[in-house]
Formats: structure tokens, C-alpha cells, sequence
């Protein structure tokens, strides 16, 4: 590690925050880009799963 | 060549792409993952500082992953209109619909984090300089993408429209790459040469060469992740989705 201690690296020499902040909103980008379309499957999935089981019902009826 | 030609028209067919992409999501979410991270912790507290920026500069080995991975995904959107318009490919569509939004949100990545970059070093936030502003207007091509196919009904026309605007848009992309050279500007020249010796150090280089990678994939697993979502609504009624998802 270049920084002595987890202090200096979080101050960067009075950068910590421009860096760190651009590599939280970086993280939250990523988790945005894999999470949204991940969350569409699942509900997509959902209604196809509740769509079966209303056709397996009607046909029981 | 004849396999690869074997293999580009599989892609062509819904049910074959379905269960191809799941496997491969499967195997390259992770990669991904592990490769962010190790880029992440080689850049932020591994590399050396630059001499003249200090620390600020760590702010590169997200910058310039997401600027170059957007760039490319513009190429990627671009290929899949012009396939959509020639040769009427649904899959091309589903493809060139997928790769808009996460182009949007990773040059709006590329956008922040060099206005982020821009304060320490430029003393501004932003500056209408020719490489952020052709930057922008990138943003707005794919933003443009998304919107245009939400305001059609009749999604045919919704994806003929789209690829008219992403191929037009392509005449963006040469101005982003030239518009260092092109015109008078703050914005550093590339340091990556795919010819020639790179103007950064190789302690500096290789966490910026994994952060490139890891973007790489991270566009790659999101745009699959999309169409599959995007196939799984429009064969929502299909037998073959339903057998493959076990719930036929």
C-alpha cells in the first residue's frame, strides 16, 4: 500500500474527498446498472410464474 | 470463419440467446466484481500518486474506464441499428434498446467524475471545452435513444426511428477522439496508445488496464442483463420461455 495508514489514505493530502466521493458515486452507478435490469427479470418473472398458475387454474375449473 | 458465422446467426434466434446469455451472465457477473475491486484497491491505494496532480489523480481509473467503455458502447449501439435497419434482426433491436441506457449512465459516469477531477486540477467544475461538451452531447444521443423508443406506440417504427438517430449520432464519435487535437483545449491529450509507447507509468498503467477491463465486462453483463429482461417480457407467452424457465 503507498499510504502509511488508512487516515492518509482516506485524506490523499487534501483530496480524500474530490476521490473518494467520485469513486462512491462510481459504486453506485455500477450497483445501478446491474440491480435495475436484475430487478425488471425478476418481476417480468414473477408475472410470467402468477400467469401459469392463473391458466392452471382456469383449466382445473 | 464458417463457425463464427454459425454462431453470429444463432445470436439472431431469442430462445438460443436466452439460455446462452444466462450462462454467460453467470460466469461474468463475478469476474466483473472481482475485477473492480482489484482495480479499485490498485488505484486508490496502491498506485503512486502523479507528480504534478498528487492524489487527485486516482480519480483516472474511473474516468477514463468509463469514458472509453461508453465510447465503445456507442459503437456497439450503433452496429446493432445499422444490422436493425439492413437485415430487420429483432434481436438487433433488443440489442441497440439494451446498450443505450448503460451508455447514458456510464458517460454520465465519465461526465461527474471529470468535473470531480476538473476542481482540484482546473480550478472548475466545468468548462465548455470542446471534449466535455462533444462528452455531453454523447449523453444527449443516448438519453435521445431511450426516450425516442418510449414515445412510439408502434415499437417497429420506435426501433427504425432509434437506429436512424444512433447512426446519424456516430458522426459525434470521431469529434470526441480528435477533439484534443482539433482544438485548442484543457483536456490532457490520450495517454493510452494502442501504437507507440503510453505516456503513463507501468505502476500507473496496469490498475488503469484492469479498471478498463472491469468496465468492459460491467457493460457487457448490464446490456445481456437488459435483454434478457427486455426477451423475457416480449416471449412472455411463449413456450419455449416458459419450458426453459420451468414454469410450464
Amino acid at each position: 500500500m503507498y499510504f502509511e495508514s488508512l487516515a492518509a489514505a482516506w485524506h490523499m493530502d487534501g483530496h480524500g474527498g474530490y476521490v473518494w466521493l467520485a469513486y462512491a458515486l462510481t459504486a453506485m452507478a455500477a450497483v445501478l446498472i446491474v440491480w435495475v435490469p436484475l430487478a425488471r427479470f425478476r418481476r417480468h418473472l414473477r408475472w410470467v410464474t402468477a400467469d401459469q398458475r392463473r391458466q392452471a387454474d382456469d383449466n382445473r375449473l | 470463419m464458417r463457425a463464427m458465422w454459425a454462431f453470429i446467426h444463432k445470436l439472431g434466434s431469442p430462445p438460443w440467446f436466452f439460455g446462452f446469455s444466462g450462462t454467460l451472465v453467470r460466469w461474468l457477473l463475478p469476474l466483473t466484481l472481482l475485477l473492480l475491486a482489484l482495480g479499485a484497491c490498485w488505484g486508490l491505494l496502491v498506485a503512486p500518486p502523479d507528480f504534478r496532480q498528487g492524489n487527485s489523480y486516482r480519480i483516472i481509473y474511473i474516468h477514463v474506464p468509463a469514458a472509453v467503455v461508453a465510447l465503445a458502447g456507442y459503437y456497439v449501439m450503433a452496429i446493432a441499428g445499422a444490422i436493425s435497419l439492413i437485415w430487420r434482426i429483432k434481436m438487433a433491436d433488443v440489442a441497440m434498446r439494451a446498450a443505450a441506457p448503460v451508455g447514458a449512465i456510464l458517460t454520465g459516469v465519465a461526465l461527474v467524475t471529470g468535473a470531480i477531477w476538473g476542481k482540484p486540477t482546473w480550478g472548475a467544475w466545468w468548462v465548455w471545452d470542446a471534449r466535455i461538451t462533444s462528452m455531453l452531447i454523447l449523453f444527449f444521443l443516448y438519453l435521445g435513444v431511450v426516450a425516442l423508443f418510449e414515445a412510439y406506440e408502434n415499437k417497429a417504427a420506435a426501433a427504425k426511428a432509434c437506429a436512424v438517430l444512433t447512426l446519424v449520432g456516430t458522426v459525434n464519435i470521431p469529434i470526441i477522439y480528435k477533439s484534443v487535437d482539433w482544438w485548442y483545449s484543457l483536456h490532457q491529450p490520450a495517454s493510452l496508445k494502442f501504437l507507440g509507447e503510453s505516456a503513463i507509468d507501468a505502476s500507473m498503467l496496469y490498475p488503469l488496464l484492469v479498471m478498463i477491463a472491469a468496465f468492459y465486462l460491467l457493460f457487457a453483463v448490464s446490456m445481456l442483463l437488459n435483454m434478457r429482461a427486455e426477451l423475457l417480457w416480449h416471449h412472455r407467452n411463449a413456450n419455449w420461455l416458459r419450458q426453459r424457465l420451468g414454469v410450464s
